[in-house]
């Protein structure tokens, strides 16, 4: 019976790991573009880094997790699991420095009605 | 040979390149010293990228832990010596630098025509030296990673050159600079470093963050740059890729936790000792091959008296001189870096939070 359930779950990760991970990969991009867009079109500091930070986590996040569905060994898939482990530490607290350091420099963030119009930057 | 050029390859190669272009011309652009050293950093690692589409994964590893990380961090120290901003140049005094760059740019496009089509099985260097070592390395050094056996044993000679100009580049910056420990454990400044750990997460404390990851990450770099110095001879990687990255280690401590708690932790006689112990281990497998009998350098010698005969199958001496060559690399790197940085901590102002 579990033995059955097993082949069965086996099977249907066999025909559904491919496709799957390329979907992922293809959202992780979509997400990063997402950033990227984020980055020149939000008005001050602190909402572009919110978008870079997007591009950070989420996007190399799912782009990790495609590639270790569609990887041939799991040796790969593990190393892939540093690597985005390396991320997960790294990457939020590199915005968080960056974020820290404009705040103490005192670069206030936009606030307030019509925050988002027009061209940003320190206020 | 394939005549069919790979679609996306051309492209990710059309893109790192425009790519490299756009930043190049940013640094020229700019006055802001900062952000030149910052889109220096950028460059690197666009190169790096760039070399990995090439397959040249030593020289992207190498380029990505010098290039972006230890040279940026030296960058800034030179920077805070000196000024924040470049000056603006007189428009007449533009030109001469201006022409300069055209013409060696068209004689470099001019090179080009002359260069062999890339991956070119009949080009020079993939004909005679490049397809003997690629023909030999398996028999003759019995390591996976060419690379690792060209640099360390077939031309280990130039390799003890190169550990020797890092070597100097670092005594160099010293002797200009000095070492930096005096400056930094006389002075006032040592003590209020002491003083603000002392005090720890308070109040005014913006850096937890920051310093709570680096000390899990500071162990796992140390140990990434004993993994890429003993895989070396398997995968990408050696003494000068491990050396940096030891050296990111303790500059990173010190960038996080204050320099002199990183003085505390590798002082600053201990860096340039490590340094210069480095290249005399290099240079004494040298003299030992010597003392074997051999020639300089001539690793076959090493474990010739332990059964295996001179000059044959002995790849265990090959597997000796090239771990302890590369030992050697990875100490006087190591070593030289932590000293160069040491020297620029030591003359830089502290840097207050309000100062970036």
């Amino acid at each position: 019976m579990i033995e059955d359930l097993l082949a069965w779950f086996g099977q249907a990760y066999g025909f559904i790991h491919a496709p799957l991970g390329q979907g992922l990969i293809l959202t992780g991009a979509l997400l990063t573009i997402v950033g990227a867009v984020g980055v020149l079109r939000f008005p001050d500091f602190y909402t572009r880094l919110h978008a870079a930070s997007v591009t950070d986590t989420a996007g190399a996040t799912l782009m990790l997790v495609g590639m270790a569905l569609i990887s041939p060994t799991g040796w790969v898939a593990l190393k892939l699991l540093f690597i985005w482990l390396f991320l997960f530490l790294t990457s939020p607290a590199s915005s968080h420095a960056l974020a820290n350091a404009a705040y103490t420099a005192g670069m206030e963030p936009r606030t307030g009605p019509g925050a988002g119009h027009g061209p940003g930057g320190v206020s | 040979m394939s005549d069919s050029v790979n679609l996306g390859v051309v492209l990710v190669n059309i893109a790192l390149l425009s790519m490299l272009f756009v930043v190049a011309i940013a640094v020229a652009r700019l006055r802001s010293l900062f952000a030149i050293v910052m889109l220096t950093g950028v460059y690197s690692l666009l190169s790096a990228m760039w070399f990995v589409a090439l397959d040249a994964v030593d020289v992207a590893f190498t380029e990505a832990a010098v290039g972006a990380g230890v040279s940026t961090v030296l960058m800034l120290g030179a920077m805070l010596l000196t000024a924040r901003t470049a000056r603006a140049d007189k428009r007449w005094a533009r030109i001469g630098p201006m022409l300069v760059v055209a013409v060696t740019g068209a004689v470099l496009i001019y090179a080009t025509i002359d260069m062999p089509g890339f991956g070119d099985v009949h080009s020079l260097p993939n004909t005679y030296v490049g397809a003997e070592y690629m023909a030999r390395t398996k028999a003759e050094i019995g390591v996976p990673n060419v690379v690792t056996a060209v640099l360390a044993s077939y031309r280990g000679f130039d390799t003890l050159g190169e550990t020797g100009v890092v070597f100097t580049a670092g005594l160099a910056v010293a002797l200009l600079l000095g070492f930096g420990e005096r400056s930094l454990s006389a002075g006032h400044r040592a003590g209020a470093g002491r003083q603000r750990l002392k005090e720890g997460p308070g109040k005014g404390d913006h850096h937890v963050i920051v310093r709570v990851v680096s000390k899990v990450l500071i162990p796992v770099i140390a140990l990434y740059a004993l993994y890429v110095q003993f895989h070396g001879e398997l995968s990408p990687g050696g003494g000068f890729q491990a050396g940096v990255i030891l050296a990111v280690a303790v500059i990173l401590y010190s960038l996080v936790f204050g320099i002199s708690a990183a003085l505390d932790a590798v002082s600053a006689g201990f860096a340039r000792r490590v340094a210069a112990l480095g290249l005399m281990i290099y240079a004494g497998v040298g003299f030992w091959t010597l003392i074997e009998g051999g020639l300089f350098l001539d690793y076959y010698t090493l474990l010739a008296h332990e059964g295996g005969d001179h000059h044959s199958a002995n790849t265990h001496g090959q597997h000796l001189g090239i771990m302890l060559v590369e030992i050697g690399v990875l100490l006087a790197v190591s070593g030289s870096m932590v000293t160069i940085f040491y020297a620029f901590a030591g003359r830089a102002p502290e840097i207050r939070d309000e100062d970036w």
